[in-house]
């Protein structure tokens, strides 16, 4: 738990975060931040497919699915969120010191839920459609 | 991304094909004493990426206004809270999206940002778990 706190300050803490290695050309540190904001693009979108969920989608055969679906979108968002402070400050301390830039899995993890999530809601319509009538 | 290491100066990074302003232009400014004109144009790009991420926190904060109008007093507590974390976060892409300042990246914007972001989702987490109950 300790760990967690010492990143947390670490994040917000630029001194820090110049103290270590070379500054870089000011172009490739605009450019993580771009990254770091299109992850958060991607987390607001979820953030705001949870929302719409749990106010526009009728209520589901299966008692409290809907709610399921937005609490799984909302806490997915902030998961993204999360993650991309995080990515961002390792992305940053890598250029500053000229290291390998972090690998990363949770894209492919992130692709593989949301398609997971995409193809269940195939099988979810087709099952309405052929037994529905 | 070994192009990290280079010091900085004009680094012949990641930039659109320059047209007749292009490296003529940039040694003229350079010799002239002026700063150097960015050739990719990095530090308006990173605005506009903030701009678009405020729209993206616009829909949410919609969003969680029509959950607020529509809830019991607690439920509206919560997502006023939650219209509130929105409505910070915006202004905050806003000012980033706006400023005019020199080009810097990072900062404490940028973790808090992020941290708003997955507390939203949290709060909105909260609504909806209050819409349940």
């Amino acid at each position: 738990m300790g760990d967690v706190w010492e990143s947390i300050r670490r994040w917000f803490d630029p001194r820090e975060l110049r103290s270590v290695g070379n500054t870089p050309d000011y172009r490739f540190s605009l450019a993580n931040e771009r990254t770091f904001l299109a992850w958060l693009r991607t987390a607001l979108a979820l953030v705001a497919g949870g929302l719409a969920v749990a106010q526009f989608l009728p209520p589901l055969p299966l008692r409290h699915l809907r709610e399921a679906m937005a609490i799984a979108l909302l806490l997915l968002g902030g998961a993204v969120a999360i993650r991309a402070v995080d990515h961002w400050a390792r992305t940053e301390r890598a250029i500053r010191l000229g290291e390998e830039l972090p690998a990363s899995r949770f894209p492919a993890v992130l692709a593989l839920a949301v398609g997971l999530g995409a193809l269940l809601l195939v099988v979810a319509v087709l099952l309405r459609a052929v037994g529905g009538r | 991304m070994s192009r990290a290491r280079r010091p900085p100066g004009p680094v012949p990074g990641p930039e659109p094909p320059s047209g007749p302003t292009g490296r003529a232009g940039r040694g003229a400014a350079s010799a002239a004493g002026r700063p150097l004109p960015d050739p990719g144009l990095q530090p308006e790009r990173t605005r506009l990426a903030w701009r678009r991420t405020g729209f993206s926190v616009t829909v949410v904060a919609v969003l969680a206004l029509r959950i607020a109008l529509a809830s019991d007093l607690a439920g509206a507590l919560l997502a006023a809270l939650t219209v509130l974390a929105s409505g910070g976060l915006l202004l905050l892409c806003w000012w980033r999206g706006t400023g005019t300042g020199p080009a810097r990246s990072g900062g404490r914007t940028l973790p808090l940002a992020g941290v708003g972001t997955a507390a939203l989702a949290l709060l909105a987490v909260l609504v909806v778990l209050r819409g349940v109950w």
